[in-house]
């Protein structure tokens, strides 16, 4: 099994801890994994995006090509990264700022409305958290406690948000 | 499926598993500039060896690193300094005096693409930089090439156990790739700091005994090809002791895929996919880029009837190759340069055109 996964957005979306999460509760479930970021000369509000390989073998390269999923958070993102996919792959899609038609049919396309669930909850940053728990659900790869403990080590043991990010990731796990 | 031996494995960049390295090695100094792809190790020794009340200098230029690190070392400190391509070139002076005065010091380039400022994307173009003298004057350098976060870590320690055995700079060889890179590694266990009155040739005060000197100019008639005797002699040992490499397959490959770090892993994952089909390919992969492992590769090369050497170069390391077998009819080569990484879909390519 290799899942090779593209997470992209805004900066500021939290696309790095997204796929961070990713890849600490892969790691933690004993899969070999790697995360690239983009560096290139990025500006703020520009894209950011990154990649997570999680396999059961060696991984080759953590630069990847083409996607089995990818979590697209903004519509320059999906311009970007839509003819990338492998057919029969898995588009996540922040359907609360990107709207419109796909018109790949060869993928699945799940249509989620992240920022506007993480407005409900109160902080609209935590989109990637709720597209973390999505993406957990969808695939099954690994269970809610490592994924839990992904949330403690990230926030830094910042009691406030790192409640805020578990009731995120519970929403997520909902919503599938 | 893969277990993890041990339940502690911590995610963390390349860049940072060398500094986690340097600190845990016993590093007292480390001075460096900030330079794209490595800013995250600058960064992580900022506050890790601060946290170790160690000192860590964020040096005005490059240079002023280099000796910076030159000065601890002179004083029996184990020290370590990081940049990428251009900052590298920058610090070749000051290699070359380390290596003349016989100091002990780790170099970290976490290559970009080149010539020039380049870019900041992987390249594996500073090889003969790296393993024929960057800087002037019949010396060189102990080169060790990572390929994961894992072996950054690994590698780095051994950089400082190998610096301080031979007394001579040694410089840890990764890229773009594996300095950005976030991969499961293991920690090794915490060192103390070396103390100076292990290295009896440390300038520590001549309180209470003669004074010692430290010095790369000889002057005298013959004096200074006696000392590049003696640095040559060195040179021969390590050659015999400290050749290290990956072999994979290759007693009895019809063909030999030959590449290190970044793009080993690439090819290593075609090397194995192919060989499910049946195909008689090896993978053979230097570690130390100097001493380059010859003997071994001229060996296990004679009885193969095609050679594959992959590289993100024009073909640097491919000379060495070149010599190793001393056939240039089997050799055939694949490079990517300027920030290029080759596909593994490449490589296959490159693999089964060979064997055609």
């Amino acid at each position: 099994m290799t899942e090779e996964i593209i997470c992209a957005g805004f900066g500021g979306q939290g696309i790095m801890i997204l796929g961070k999460l990713m890849a600490y509760s892969a790691m933690r479930k004993n899969f070999n994994v790697t995360w690239m970021p983009s560096y290139g000369a990025e500006v703020r509000g520009g894209t950011a995006h990154c990649m997570v390989v999680i396999s059961d073998k060696e991984v080759a390269s953590p630069v990847i090509s083409l996607y089995d999923t990818a979590i697209i958070m903004n519509k320059p993102s999906l311009d970007k990264f839509i003819g990338k996919i492998r057919p029969k792959g898995t588009l996540i899609l922040n359907s609360s700022l990107v709207d419109g038609k796909i018109k790949r049919k060869d993928i699945s396309v799940l249509r989620i409305p992240f920022t506007d669930i993480a407005h409900k909850l109160g902080n609209i940053r935590v989109a990637n958290v709720i597209a973390f728990g999505v993406y957990m659900s969808k695939k099954k790869l690994f269970s809610k406690e490592i994924a839990k403990k992904g949330i403690t080590i990230a926030f830094g043991g910042n009691k406030e948000l790192v409640s805020l990010n578990i009731r995120a990731l519970e929403e997520g796990l909902k919503v599938v | 499926m893969k277990k993890q031996k041990s339940k502690k494995v911590h995610l963390m960049t390349g860049n940072e598993a060398v500094g986690e390295a340097a600190v845990r090695a016993g590093c007292g100094l480390y001075a460096g500039y900030p330079i794209t792809p490595q800013n995250e190790l600058t960064a992580f020794m900022s506050k890790r060896m601060t946290e170790k009340g160690r000192a860590f200098i964020q040096s005005e230029s490059e240079l002023a690193a280099i000796s910076m690190v030159f000065g601890a070392s002179v004083a029996g400190v184990r020290t370590m300094t990081s940049s990428s391509s251009p900052g590298i070139s920058l610090k070749q002076e000051g290699i070359s005096y380390l290596a003349g005065c016989k100091l002990p010091a780790v170099i970290v380039n976490v290559m970009r693409g080149g010539p020039g400022l380049g870019n900041i994307a992987p390249s594996q173009a500073d090889y003969f930089q790296a393993t024929k003298g960057g800087g002037h004057g019949d010396y060189r350098m102990i080169v060790l090439a990572p390929s994961s976060a894992q072996e950054s870590m690994d590698f780095t320690i051994s950089s400082f156990d190998l610096a301080d055995k031979y007394r001579m700079p040694v410089m840890v060889l990764t890229d773009g790739m594996l300095g950005q890179m976030m991969e499961p590694v293991r920690l090794p266990v915490m060192q103390q700091p070396s103390s100076a009155n292990q290295k009896p040739w440390a300038l520590t005060g001549a309180k209470g005994r003669n004074p010692r000197f430290i010095k790369s100019l000889f002057l005298k008639p013959g004096e200074l090809e006696g000392f590049n005797k003696l640095l040559q002699r060195t040179y021969k040992e390590i050659e015999k002791k400290e050749v290290r490499y990956e072999a994979l397959g290759c007693s009895r490959a019809e063909l030999i895929v030959v590449a290190y770090g970044s793009a080993s892993r690439i090819a290593r994952a075609s090397v194995k996919d192919l060989r499910k089909n049946k195909k008689h390919i090896g993978l053979f992969r230097p570690i130390t880029l100097w001493p380059f492992p010859e003997k071994v590769l001229k060996r296990l090369t004679k009885k193969a009837k095609k050679v594959l050497v992959v590289e993100m170069s024009s073909g640097q390391m491919l000379e060495d190759v070149r010599l190793a077998v001393g056939d240039d009819s089997k050799i055939s080569f694949y490079g990517r340069m300027g920030g290029g990484i080759p596909a593994k879909e490449e490589i296959d390519k490159e693999i089964l055109k060979c064997l055609r």
